[in-house]
């Protein structure tokens, strides 16, 4: 193995095993199993009140967008989370590559937020009665996987962010919020205000909602393809600004002499 | 007298470092407000006048907890972190009224919470709401605050042992925005929930409220809110000894 795939590979591991705390069952059962059920049936019960929409609309649009949870606290934790661990001036004065020491860490987030959202997707849809063919659920796995990597990305400029911000779990809440009422999880696209939309374009999730909510209805991996095409670009696009970010904050930390100080 | 005095002045240290974390105050004021956005959105598009009224209530009553839950369940972690948790022990005062102080602190940011959230609502949503019974208005809103601090010192007593209490006291969130009728008719849920909505004091509170706003009769609720507040501060007491008394056994105070 290279040295470069090697830091990608296990280094990424390791570094998600030791600095995502959230692995814990005592934070990981409340926070990404119990959180992301009830968070669904509040907004199905909401829908339902409110007289719109299908529970299914919910459901789906409420799991991928939990998995946003992951993708921003995890990223976020799995790089900016060194400095809390006093070992970040050790990674960084370390001559290794930084897009497979960066990136690397970013293939568990993935993993993970593949995890919960496809969780809170079969239980809901249990516990409410949801008819979801079977043949949509391999579609939908891939959905959720581009949607992850998408989300991931936005990850990725959270953690960059990190690294001169102390208040990251403020910050990573906050921007959950807004992908929350911005990616069209709760309330249809065309019923926002014309500014909004132009915003929900363009952020991860969106597309990948509105895939998924497409594919349960029948429609194919090919029918939506345009759509995770652009989502996918989507996370491209974030990736990239994600790593430029990191390379920036890196280089004002040195600068500046506060990477363990900011 | 002395102990009505620790509460007083361990209300007003607790607020004042609360006042002072973006985490348990600026967050506390945004994440109902969210939420709120969404259900406002939800509740327009489902064109019923009157839903919009409720929402907003209810959005605004759903910050108290936000700020409760959370910061409540994490009030020992805090006292652990800061090296403080064996002094209070240790303090000839009860426990209890040291910790009371902290759920009353959480529930008073709720004060900023629903101000922030009917604010949203008014200026961005034009949600305008009646004002039937100020008088009873002026009741209901200390009393919710009043019983859902009491609950919040019942969680930070309950919580005292685990390290990752802050989970627990988030995990509680969702499901009590659900139960407690804040954004949604307790009668739209399975029969069952009733039972466990009518033990919880902020069921009550939204209430009174409501009923505050919008003409009712928010006497019986305010008082169920007295009467719960009551019961969860008795139980909250008779629990930190219990707990005080595990954690010492088994020398895991700082530890757990």
């Amino acid at each position: 193995m290279t040295s470069s795939a090697r830091i990608f590979f296990v280094g990424g591991l390791t570094a998600y095993r030791a600095l995502i705390h959230w692995l814990s069952p005592w934070i990981f059962i409340p926070t990404l199993v119990v959180a992301p059920i009830f968070q669904i049936l509040l907004f199905v019960y909401i829908g339902r009140s409110a007289g719109v929409q299908s529970d299914e609309f919910y459901v789906i649009g409420n799991a991928v967008q939990y998995a946003s949870i992951p993708c921003l606290f995890s990223m976020t934790h799995a790089i900016a989370g060194e400095r809390n661990q006093q070992t970040l001036a050790y990674i960084l004065v370390s001559p290794a590559g930084r897009l497979p020491l960066f990136l690397g860490r970013a293939l568990p987030v993935i993993g993970n937020a593949m995890l919960v959202a496809a969780f809170s997707l079969v239980v809901s849809a249990l516990i409410l009665g949801l008819d979801i063919p079977a043949s949509a659920w391999a579609p939908i796995a891939i959905v959720i996987l581009i949607s992850s990597f998408a989300c991931t990305g936005l990850g990725l400029i959270c953690a960059a962010i990190g690294l001169r911000v102390r208040e990251t779990a403020v910050l990573n809440n906050v921007i959950f919020g807004l992908l929350l009422i911005f990616t069209g999880a709760n309330v249809p696209i065309d019923e926002l205000p014309g500014w909004m939309q132009a915003i929900s374009d363009r952020i991860p999730l969106t597309h990948g909602i509105q895939a998924a909510r497409e594919v349960v209805d029948g429609a194919s991996l090919g029918d939506v393809s345009g759509l995770l095409a652009t989502e996918f670009a989507i996370g491209v696009v974030y990736t990239l600004v994600g790593y430029a970010a990191l390379r920036v904050m890196e280089h004002e930390s040195r600068k500046r002499a506060s990477i363990q100080i900011a | 007298m002395r102990a009505l005095r620790l509460i007083w002045v361990g209300w007003i240290y607790q607020f004042k470092q609360l006042r002072r974390s973006s985490f348990d105050f600026f967050l506390a004021i945004l994440w109902p407000i969210f939420f709120g956005t969404v259900a406002f959105f939800m509740f327009r598009s489902g064109g019923e006048p009157g839903a919009l009224i409720y929402a907003g209530l209810g959005a605004a009553v759903m910050g108290i907890w936000t700020a409760t839950s959370l910061a409540a369940g994490t009030a020992l972690q805090r006292e652990r972190w800061h090296g403080t948790l064996e002094l209070l022990v240790a303090a000839p005062a009860h426990f209890a009224l040291i910790l009371l102080p902290v759920g009353l602190a959480t529930s008073t940011i709720g004060i900023y919470c629903m101000a922030a959230t009917l604010l949203w609502g008014r200026f961005a949503f034009g949600i305008d709401l009646p004002l039937d019974e100020p008088l009873m208005m002026a009741l209901a809103v200390p009393a919710t605050l009043l019983s859902i601090g009491a609950l919040g010192f019942l969680i930070a007593v309950a919580f005292a042992r685990y390290r990752h209490a802050w989970a627990l006291g988030s995990m509680t969130e969702y499901p009590m925005w659900l139960i407690c009728g804040f954004l949604v008719p307790i009668a739209l849920l399975p029969d069952w929930v009733g039972p466990i909505s009518w033990v919880l004091a902020p069921t009550w509170g939204m209430n009174a409220i409501r009923e505050s706003s919008v003409g009712g009769t928010p006497l019986g609720d305010i008082s169920m809110c007295f009467a719960l507040g009551t019961a969860y501060v008795t139980l909250g007491v008779l629990l930190t000894d219990r707990v005080l008394r595990a954690a010492r056994e088994r020398a895991s105070l700082s530890l757990s």
